[in-house]
């Protein structure tokens, strides 16, 4: 009877899922010892409605960007703990797992990949576009700004659920795209795929909502004037990121659906019995995969368009072929899934019509390169950390795309299916592309928020190790492919030969150690001497309208939306050196009153995860009765917005022009 | 109170976020469909569309919700011209309606599963049931959605907002139609032959 209702009440979950061998009960220890401190000093310095009125509540786009990137650095760390793990693992070549067991290897690369795709890469897409995307383009806010703050807080639902497995339970050992039928509850009964199903789903349900916030925000709010050819080259990146988001997530949503039906109500997608078809989930997960990939670098692209020729003091070379080269590579990236498998077996002309379609997206990318070169072409360059950060990166994307067009190639691709050389490509070309594009974007837009720039030495230190660990951690790896070493081995034969690049890599994983530290020393130490590195609202002479206004920003962005007439509109008035001489026509400005419901349906959503994982029915109930109720609150409440007026904005800039 | 500029602008905001909505559900149908296409053959020894399908019963579903496709229409027409009681009427309809043809679904689904031919009796069951069951659901969310507005219509009368939201709901209601056609056609038709 008790047991009964213990069982009624916590599902599957029995005290021995909080036992974890060291190194996991380490990190889970440091986790909730890390948050019981938080809530310790926000109770002792008395800041929790500080941090509920300011943050947690805000509908605010650039206090939720700078919440993405926040969350987004915090996983980055986590996922660089995995992969030391996993590169000490595969150094000392240790068969008889004492560092690692071969179920907790299986389980750090399946939160590595996961993590850094899904909490670290789309955090940080999306925490740019919070905070670039409505001053890019002259506007106050994004087109819906409840939706957005649910997205954020779905993103961190999701976030929790998956580092909850460091405490209760474990994670998936199905790698980070979870294939059946090896994912399939007959072969993975445990919580961990669970775990992976919806931590994934919940934020990927948050990522659809702000593609589409940010699709109608690019198409409906430009400031007048600013026609689509007028866009900066950043906002047609993100236009055409969130098209693919608004085409491929639908895709992902119903892939993890079925899995999940088939691990809970015992259905047959995807099943080895019952007729079911594992290779569908593979097709249907590429069919989301490959465009998430150009979702992730075409951001990125955007920000070192914007980088180079900001730098280089000059317009970007090509903008027309840029935009062309965006539009094609987002068309491209839905007719080339099938490269991620060519031995499926579909035979050689379907594998041909991929090898080629898959060739093909190395022009416009090509061009795109090509373009950025042109624009440093007498220019007059300046050796900033951005731009040390995207020549890295040109360096390292052409690298890894000319790997990549190699392995376009079936014939050759079935030497390197699954093996190192392909972990070494995609490496290369996500750290080397969306990493190095993020840290360049962090570098040029932190003054914009913050009134100050981060430190130019210790970036130059930090970018270094940064290039030099990357190079070392890599090129082992497209070698050790060569020589046949497949990728998610614990341990290997002594014989093969491979040690000795498996310690150069992990030498290299320890640099890049090295150039994270100097990039928190860098922001640790920037904020601590802000008031050396005090800038105006234009530090680096930028071309585009978020350099107009106000460092950091004011909560309306544009106290007057400005009317924009050319491409580089604020290049363009300071060369005419048209100072405002006019006064200033204000008018009444209508932002959005904070609101809670936002992070209560986050909250509703981890809760709904922890349900459906356990098998905890009632909760799961309570959950969605709870999501559905608030929004029907949201959807039916009156008074969201409250009104600035034209005179309290005029005393606001005038106290900030005196300042 | 905003300007009429402004709203209006705000409205053109929302309506092309709804369509863009409704434009993603359809992707995710089209996966839906897309594995029910590949897993139709697949019984498992089990029984196929042809032994399961009664038609009869499926036109009869169709045309339930093809007529409630119509009399959200008409009490759209009636919201734009005024006519208040016209509105709430059809909307009414509309809702009994669709839950008539939420029910015949439900028992539809429920005769299978106690013949012994539910979601976990072979792959192309799973994808029936998923397929038809996510239409189903959406159906389940519109008919909330309905309550909700008729309440909302009734006691504000006739605010702007519950009208434009009116418009919406007739866009998600159309939206469902479609999809139901499409699966008449490649679920029930194609897939019941033998």
């Amino acid at each position: 009877m008790f047991q009964n209702i213990l069982d009624f009440v916590f599902g599957r979950l029995k005290p021995s899922d909080f036992v974890h061998d060291p190194i996991m009960a380490g990190a889970g220890f440091a986790m909730v010892g890390a948050l019981v401190l938080a809530v310790i000093g926000l109770t002792y310095f008395k800041k929790w409605g500080w941090l509920w009125r300011n943050w947690i509540t805000t509908l605010d786009p650039k206090k939720i960007g700078i919440m993405y990137i926040l969350v987004s650095v915090v996983m980055l760390l986590r996922g660089l703990a995995d992969a030391l793990l996993l590169r000490a693992q595969q150094a000392s070549n240790d068969a008889a797992g004492t560092l690692l067991s071969s179920d907790h290897f299986q389980q750090i690369f399946s939160a590595h990949g996961s993590i850094m795709i899904f909490f670290v890469a789309m955090g940080i897409i999306f925490g740019i576009f919070n905070l670039i995307i409505p001053s890019q383009i002259g506007a106050r806010d994004v087109a819906f700004p409840f939706l957005n703050s649910v997205s954020f807080w779905l993103f961190a639902s999701g976030m929790i659920l998956i580092n909850a497995p460091l405490v209760v339970g474990e994670f998936s050992t199905a790698g980070w795209l979870a294939y059946p039928p090896l994912s399939e509850l007959q072969y993975s009964p445990g919580v961990g795929v669970d775990y992976w199903i919806w931590s994934l789903q919940i934020a990927g349900i948050g990522s659809l909502l702000s593609g589409i916030n940010f699709f109608v925000t690019i198409i409906k709010m430009r400031a007048p004037g600013m026609t689509l050819m007028k866009m900066p080259i950043f906002v047609w990146s993100a236009l055409t990121s969130t098209g693919l988001i608004m085409f491929a997530f639908p895709i992902l949503t119903a892939t993890l659906g079925m899995l999940a039906l088939d691990r809970l109500l015992g259905m047959h997608f995807f099943t080895a019995d019952g007729g079911g078809n594992p290779m569908m989930y593979v097709n249907l997960i590429w069919a989301w995969g490959h465009p998430e990939v150009y979702i992730l670098v075409l951001p990125a692209f955007g920000i070192f368009s914007e980088v180079v020729s900001t730098f280089s003091g000059k317009k970007l070379f090509g903008y027309t072929s840029m935009v062309v080269a965006l539009l094609a590579i987002a068309i491209l990236s839905f007719t080339v899934w099938l490269h991620h498998f060519f031995t499926m077996g579909a035979g050689a002309d379907v594998n041909t019509f991929f090898g080629i379609m898959t060739m093909i997206i190395a022009i416009p990318t090509g061009v795109k390169v090509f373009n950025w070169i042109f624009t440093m072409y007498r220019g007059r360059v300046r050796f900033t950390t951005p731009m040390l950060w995207f020549m890295g990166f040109i360096v390292t994307f052409t690298l890894g795309g000319l790997a990549g067009v190699l392995m376009s190639v079936p014939p050759a691709d079935f030497q390197f299916h699954n093996s190192l050389f392909l972990v070494a490509h995609f490496h290369t070309m996500i750290v080397g592309g969306v990493l190095f594009g993020a840290f360049a974007g962090f570098a040029y837009w932190f003054p914009k928020f913050t009134g100050f720039t981060l430190n130019e030495r210790l970036g130059r230190y930090a970018f270094w190790n940064w290039i030099i660990g990357f190079l070392l951690a890599f090129i082992p790896l497209y070698i050790l492919g060569f020589m046949g070493a497949t990728r998610r081995l614990d341990h290997y034969d002594p014989s093969m030969g491979w040690q000795g690049l498996f310690i150069v890599a992990g030498i290299g994983v320890a640099i890049i150690c090295v150039g994270v530290f100097f990039q928190l020393l860098q922001l640790g130490y920037s904020i601590w001497k802000r008031n050396d590195n005090r800038v105006g609202s234009d530090p680096w002479n930028g071309r585009s309208l978020e350099w107009s206004i106000a460092s950091p920003p004011p909560e309306y962005n544009f106290a007057v939306i400005p009317t924009v007439t050319t491409r580089d509109e604020f290049w363009e008035l300071k060369k005419k050196k048209r100072a405002s001489l006019l006064k200033p026509a204000y008018e009444d400005i209508w932002l959005p009153k904070n609101s809670g419901l936002g992070p209560i349906i986050g909250a509703f959503a981890l809760a709904f995860g922890i349900a459906v994982i356990w098998h905890m029915w009632w909760l799961v109930v309570i959950s969605l009765i709870g999501v559905i109720v608030t929004m029907i609150i949201r959807l039916t409440s009156d008074n969201t917005e409250y009104k600035l007026t034209a005179a309290e904005v005029a005393k606001h800039e005038l106290k900030r022009g005196i300042v | 109170m905003r300007s009429v500029v402004e709203e209006t602008a705000i409205q053109e905001k929302k309506t092309l976020g709804f369509w863009i909505y409704l434009m993603t559900d359809l992707i995710l149908f089209a996966s839906l469909f897309a594995t029910f296409a590949v897993l139709r053959g697949q019984t498992a020894g089990g029984p196929g569309g042809h032994d399961l399908f009664d038609m009869p019963f499926v036109l009869l579903e169709t045309m339930i919700l093809l007529t409630s496709s119509f009399t959200v229409g008409l009490a759209i027409l009636g919201s734009n011209r005024g006519y208040k009681k016209q509105t709430i009427l059809w909307l009414i309809v509309t809702f009994v309606l669709g839950a008539a043809f939420l029910a015949l679904e439900l028992s539809e689904f429920s005769y299978l599963a106690a013949e012994g031919n539910s979601w976990q009796r072979s792959a192309f069951l799973s994808a029936f049931f998923t397929l038809v069951g996510t239409h189903g659901l959406h159906i389940a969310i519109g008919l909330l959605w309905l309550i909700i507005m008729v309440i909302r219509l009734v006691k504000f009368k006739f605010r702007q907002t519950d009208l434009n939201r009116l418009a919406l709901f007739g866009l998600f209601w159309h939206f469902l139609d479609v999809v139901w056609i499409f699966i008449f056609s490649i679920v029930y038709l194609i897939g019941g032959m033998a």
